[in-house]
């Protein structure tokens, strides 16, 4: 990188000094963030372990395949590739309030303050969405009894095992309770939901489940029961990062309007500030790579 | 605009910081073609779900995971900035993150080792266990 000629006869450890060349508080959210990144590590691994042990686990092209107002449209990585381009873009304005620090520009940095915890906010209504739709999602699966139900995603439990073959989902059909054919019957048609409610209370077990195997419905086994834990602690673990940095960010903005830095004669603050939200963004590469890639 | 000034004694020299904004936007667009290279890799495993082998698709996830390391190379070194502190410095960042390399070796194969557990009954399969049991009768008679 940028090659700096050190004097001649630099003592680095003759006191007075930092022998890294770098401020006291720097080094210690260079050593925050370290030890941050062995959290992540940890929780990863953990989860990487969980998932290499199991046979069976949840396709993310399966599980992350919506897009607001896009209805049921099968969009597998285009969301969470939204969320990682606001990350992404969001960082750059972090850097470029750096930069314009670095030349104690005040309105400089104040513009792009504003752009990165405008970038911070959307990513996380981002996460506020994708969690509400898995929370709130309506999969039909079976459960350890044999008998099919209308499962969302939570850290309890979820839809995401293998799909069920014709036979095994016409037996567990046999299986399903009245009340809760009646649920499943009615995930079918969308958008008429009261009124299909309505009809399909009326209707017999058997005309049920007629109904049900001619819609094509896609039914599957439960999932493992890991993975709504590991989604949303690490995710979660991650989103509470995203909101203290912008809380961070907010506390800077402001401080740059009242000329503090100004004053202290530079912007060493928004340095700082500005490490831990690129560190924030570099925790979500990983967990960008962890989730929904692979 | 004159250059930020410190009064802090700790600080021996300034890094350069004279630069223009080209070197942001360059990695911006870097990171971002990775991030569409990793998307593109990702929907091909998507599509090709259970028509490949799982050496290719073992090794597809496994050119993912070396891209996202080039793009924490990137945020770190550069919009980070710890590419222009002292060596020193570097080294007493990135050395203890080396720890990892162990660490994601030894936990995915036990993992893995589990999982063999899981599916051979914990080493004795039913099947297994019907197979000793022929040989030890076969012994005996």
């Amino acid at each position: 990188m940028g090659s700096t000629t050190i004097p001649a006869g630099t003592k680095w450890w003759s006191g007075g000094k930092s022998p890294f060349n770098v401020s006291y508080g720097k080094v210690m959210m260079w050593y925050f963030l370290m030890s941050d990144a062995f959290t992540f590590g940890a929780f990863l691994i953990s989860y990487g372990t969980i998932r290499f042990s199991v046979n069976h686990w949840a396709d993310p092209n399966h599980v992350f395949n919506s897009f607001p107002f896009a209805g049921h449209a099968n969009l597998p990585l285009a969301f969470v590739s939204l969320m990682t381009f606001i990350l992404i873009f969001s960082s750059v304005t972090m850097v470029l309030a750096v930069h314009e620090g670095h030349h104690m520009n005040k309105k400089g940095v104040e513009k792009y303050m504003i752009m990165t915890i405008i970038g911070g906010a959307a990513f996380l209504g981002c996460q506020a969405w994708e969690w509400t739709h898995l929370l709130t999602g309506e999969h039909v699966a079976m459960l350890s009894d044999g008998t099919l139900s209308v499962l969302p995603t939570t850290v309890k439990m979820n839809p995401w095992g293998a799909d069920l073959s014709h036979t095994e989902m016409m037996a567990a059909l046999q299986k399903t309770s009245h009340e809760q054919l009646v649920a499943i019957a009615s995930t079918l048609h969308h958008g008429t939901e009261a009124a299909g409610h309505h009809t399909a209370t009326a209707l017999t077990n058997q005309q049920l489940i007629e109904q049900i195997s001619a819609s094509g419905l896609h039914a599957t086994h439960t999932g493992p029961i890991a993975f709504g834990g590991y989604f949303f602690g690490i995710t979660g673990f991650h989103g509470f990062h995203v909101f203290s940095g912008v809380v961070i960010n907010i506390v800077m903005y402001l401080k740059t309007k009242l000329g503090h830095f100004e004053q202290r004669g530079h912007y060493e603050m928004i340095e700082k500030a500005g490490l831990y939200w690129h560190f924030v963004d570099l925790v979500w590469v990983f967990v960008f790579l962890c989730f929904y890639l692979v | 605009m004159s250059a930020q000034h410190f009064d802090n004694p700790e600080i021996t020299f300034q890094p350069e910081h004279s630069g223009g904004t080209g070197k942001i936007w360059k990695i911006f667009w870097v990171l971002s073609i990775l991030t569409i290279v990793e998307l593109a890799l990702g929907y091909f495993l998507y599509l090709q779900t259970g028509k490949i082998s799982n050496t290719v698709g073992l090794s597809t996830k496994i050119v993912i995971a070396l891209l996202t390391l080039a793009k924490a190379y990137y945020i770190v070194s550069v919009f980070m900035h710890l590419g222009d502190e002292i060596r020193n410095f570097i080294m007493t960042i990135i050395v203890p993150l080396v720890l990892f390399v162990w660490f994601i070796i030894a936990f995915l194969a036990d993992g893995n080792s589990w999982k063999n557990l899981r599916n051979t009954n914990a080493g004795s399969s039913p099947n297994k266990m019907e197979q000793v049991q022929k040989e030890t009768e076969a012994a005996h008679h």
